[in-house]
């Protein structure tokens, strides 16, 4: 199984954007997927760094692909999206905004915030050229499985969110303008002093949602730890790691080693938590009753007393 | 033209009753996870549904089968018969979001309407022109993100009519793009056709403190005798950053009733009513009022003034995202 790893979905420094990319040329990762999906209004700050991390990760032997925004409004994003077409690498569309904008012939993949939710919809991105897909995460199990045999029918390689926070919704309002009193439109960049996105949690105080401008993720940090094998049965062919402000690389490693069997899924949990002891981590999208739900061990779970 | 009034209907009566106050179309759904409103007791089955079409037809109205939840892998069939019958029941259009479904009435009903749901969250000129190419989409019903001017930029660079919403309940994430629901409940809109479903909510009422929970978390807290709203997900109050608020939407809802004129001007061609859920005298006098609303536009009259407002939830009303500042 290969490892992608995803777009960050943070608002970072153009330096330390860069510097990720500089470390993940050496980290044992296939594939890497960068440029903005949240918010482009943070685009001018770092796009000048893009060309070089492109071709350092590709010097590197790294499969890399340009994702379009999640949401598309906006004139200059109706552009910026179009332009991505022609850049010369493929692109992860993210909005089927992007689609029209590729030649019949041209091949693209698909990550996990276009709602491919059936063998129907796989088909049909197929034959408009989708080569590779990463599901969205809210799929279970027994959906991945179906959709892992159809991919294999149609020819398209099928990724599955692996590990991080996961994506729960984008909106057209800035939620850290928002909670700063002000609109999107002059949100001063608020959303930058939280490179993991901002902790939201309920009324009793349980750890719950991540805040991140216009998207929302999950408090917690979603781990196929316990699924390996599951997903490699049913036919998966990658896994997608999102990028976080600590140890990402050291994350790398931890999952590359559960690819080679050097590790079991137990001793991958022990390492996610050495890496991070306060993360709490989430596999119920794929076997449990929800989302935050956690299958690792009786004595978390996660967000919930 | 006058602007068409979209109405929901949840049950034959409501169907009846919104035909009768003047709606010039209604939309409904199948009572399964095919439609968005999947709520217990609500929506059509096979012969209501055709009885409620040709009742619609007989008084000059049309009806939309909502078929817009995302077809479970493995069972799509399920979703394709829901698309057949709407076709046999004579439905003037369905409505749809997935792209495997669009592509399955396309090939095999290419003369049954199709209109775009909101729940395929498509938010610009150039996604919803690919979508008029690709399967003949006629009408799509815009999400809950663009600001009246951006609206009218979209008609300027489309043939496809647009319909948007103007009261009622107001998402505030993009329409079928949101997963909140299911990470804390296990139930989504796109999956299941319910958002923060009733049978997770829980309420508890220690000394004097009313607390509602949705899956386990509490999301809201009142004295006893305040207002309890709903807790839904996206209008809960959260804690963040030190204090405690309503971080993503007050437990507000839509009512863009003032913005008729502008929203016409912007070249919308139906204006769409939230509620199957509702009651036949909630749809009933909801849609009089913009019947009347758009009849005196259309006439050359002023508007009739905040005739809604009781109508709608907890008494608080936004317009949304229609202005920009919203944002």
């Amino acid at each position: 199984m290969e490892l992608t790893v995803g777009p960050n979905q943070f608002f970072w420094s153009a330096d330390r954007w860069a510097a990720l990319y500089n470390d993940l040329a050496d980290a044992p990762v296939n594939r890497v997927v960068l440029g903005e999906l949240v918010c482009s209004k943070r685009l001018p700050f770092y796009q000048d760094r893009i060309p070089d991390a492109v071709s350092t990760l590709q010097a590197a032997g790294k499969s890399v692909a340009l994702t379009s925004l999640a949401l598309v409004t906006l004139k200059r994003e109706r552009k910026l999206t179009c332009e991505l077409a022609e850049m010369g690498v493929e692109v992860e569309i993210n909005d089927l905004t992007a689609l029209p904008f590729f030649p019949q012939s041209t091949r693209f993949s698909v990550g996990p915030l276009v709602n491919i939710y059936n063998e129907g919809t796989l088909a049909w991105l197929a034959a408009r050229g989708a080569q590779r897909v990463c599901l969205p995460p809210e799929l279970p199990l027994s959906s991945v499985e179906v959709l892992a045999a159809a991919g294999a029918d149609l020819g398209v390689t099928i990724e599955v969110w692996g590990h991080g926070r996961l994506p729960l919704a984008i909106s057209g309002r800035c939620y850290h303008a928002r909670m700063h009193g002000r609109t999107k439109d002059n949100c001063q960049f608020a959303c930058e002093d939280d490179p993991d996105g901002l902790d939201v949690r309920t009324l009793d105080d349980q750890p719950f949602l991540a805040m991140n401008g216009v998207q929302t993720l999950s408090d917690s940090y979603a781990s196929t730890a316990h699924h390996i094998d599951a997903l490699a049965k049913a036919g998966v062919s990658a896994l997608r790691l999102s990028p976080q402000s600590t140890g990402f690389t050291a994350l790398c490693d931890v999952y590359r080693r559960l690819l080679e069997d050097q590790c079991d899924g137990e001793q991958t949990v022990e390492a996610i938590r050495n890496i991070d002891s306060s993360a709490r981590l989430s596999n119920g999208f794929l076997t449990g009753d929800f989302g935050a739900d956690w299958s690792g061990d009786a004595a978390q779970v996660s967000g919930r007393t | 033209m006058v602007m068409e009034i979209v109405c929901p209907a949840g049950t034959p009566a409501a169907l009846r009753a919104a035909v009768k106050a003047g709606a010039h179309t209604i939309y409904c759904g199948f009572a399964d996870e095919t439609n968005a409103r999947n709520f217990p007791g609500l929506n059509f089955d096979r012969s209501e549904m055709r009885d409620g079409v040709a009742f619609a037809h007989t008084h000059g109205a049309k009806v939309l089968v909502a078929i817009n939840t995302f077809p479970r892998a493995g069972e799509e069939v399920i979703w394709h018969r829901a698309i057949d019958d709407a076709a046999a029941s004579s439905a003037d259009a369905v409505i749809l979001a997935d792209l495997g479904l669009l592509n399955y009435a396309a090939q095999n009903h290419p003369d049954l309407r199709r209109h775009l749901s909101v729940q395929a969250a498509a938010a610009n000129a150039d996604v919803i022109n690919f979508y008029a190419e690709a399967f003949g989409v006629k009408r799509v019903v815009l999400p809950r993100v663009l600001s009246v001017p951006e609206i009218a930029e979209i008609n300027a660079e489309t043939e496809v009519e647009t319909e948007v919403f103007v009261f009622g309940g107001l998402c505030v994430m993009a329409e079928g793009r949101c997963s909140l629901s299911s990470y804390a409940t296990g139930l989504s809109p796109n999956m299941n056709g319910v958002c923060s479903p009733a049978s997770h909510v829980e309420y508890s009422d220690d000394q004097g403190v009313l607390d509602a929970r949705l899956g386990g978390y509490t999301i809201h807290r009142v004295g006893k005798n305040d207002p309890a709203p709903y807790p839904t997900l996206c209008k809960g109050c959260f804690n963040a950053s030190g204090k405690s608020s309503h971080l993503f939407e007050d437990p507000v809802s839509l009512n863009a009733e003032r913005l008729i004129p502008q929203l016409q001007q912007a070249g919308v061609a139906a204006l769409k009513i939230e509620g199957r859920q509702r009651s036949r005298s909630y749809v009933a006098q909801v849609v009089r009022n913009f019947r009347a609303a758009v009849d005196a536009l259309e006439a050359g009259h002023p508007l009739p003034e905040g005739m809604l407002a009781r109508l709608s939830e907890g008494q608080a009303m936004t317009t949304g995202a229609y202005k920009k500042t919203w944002r």
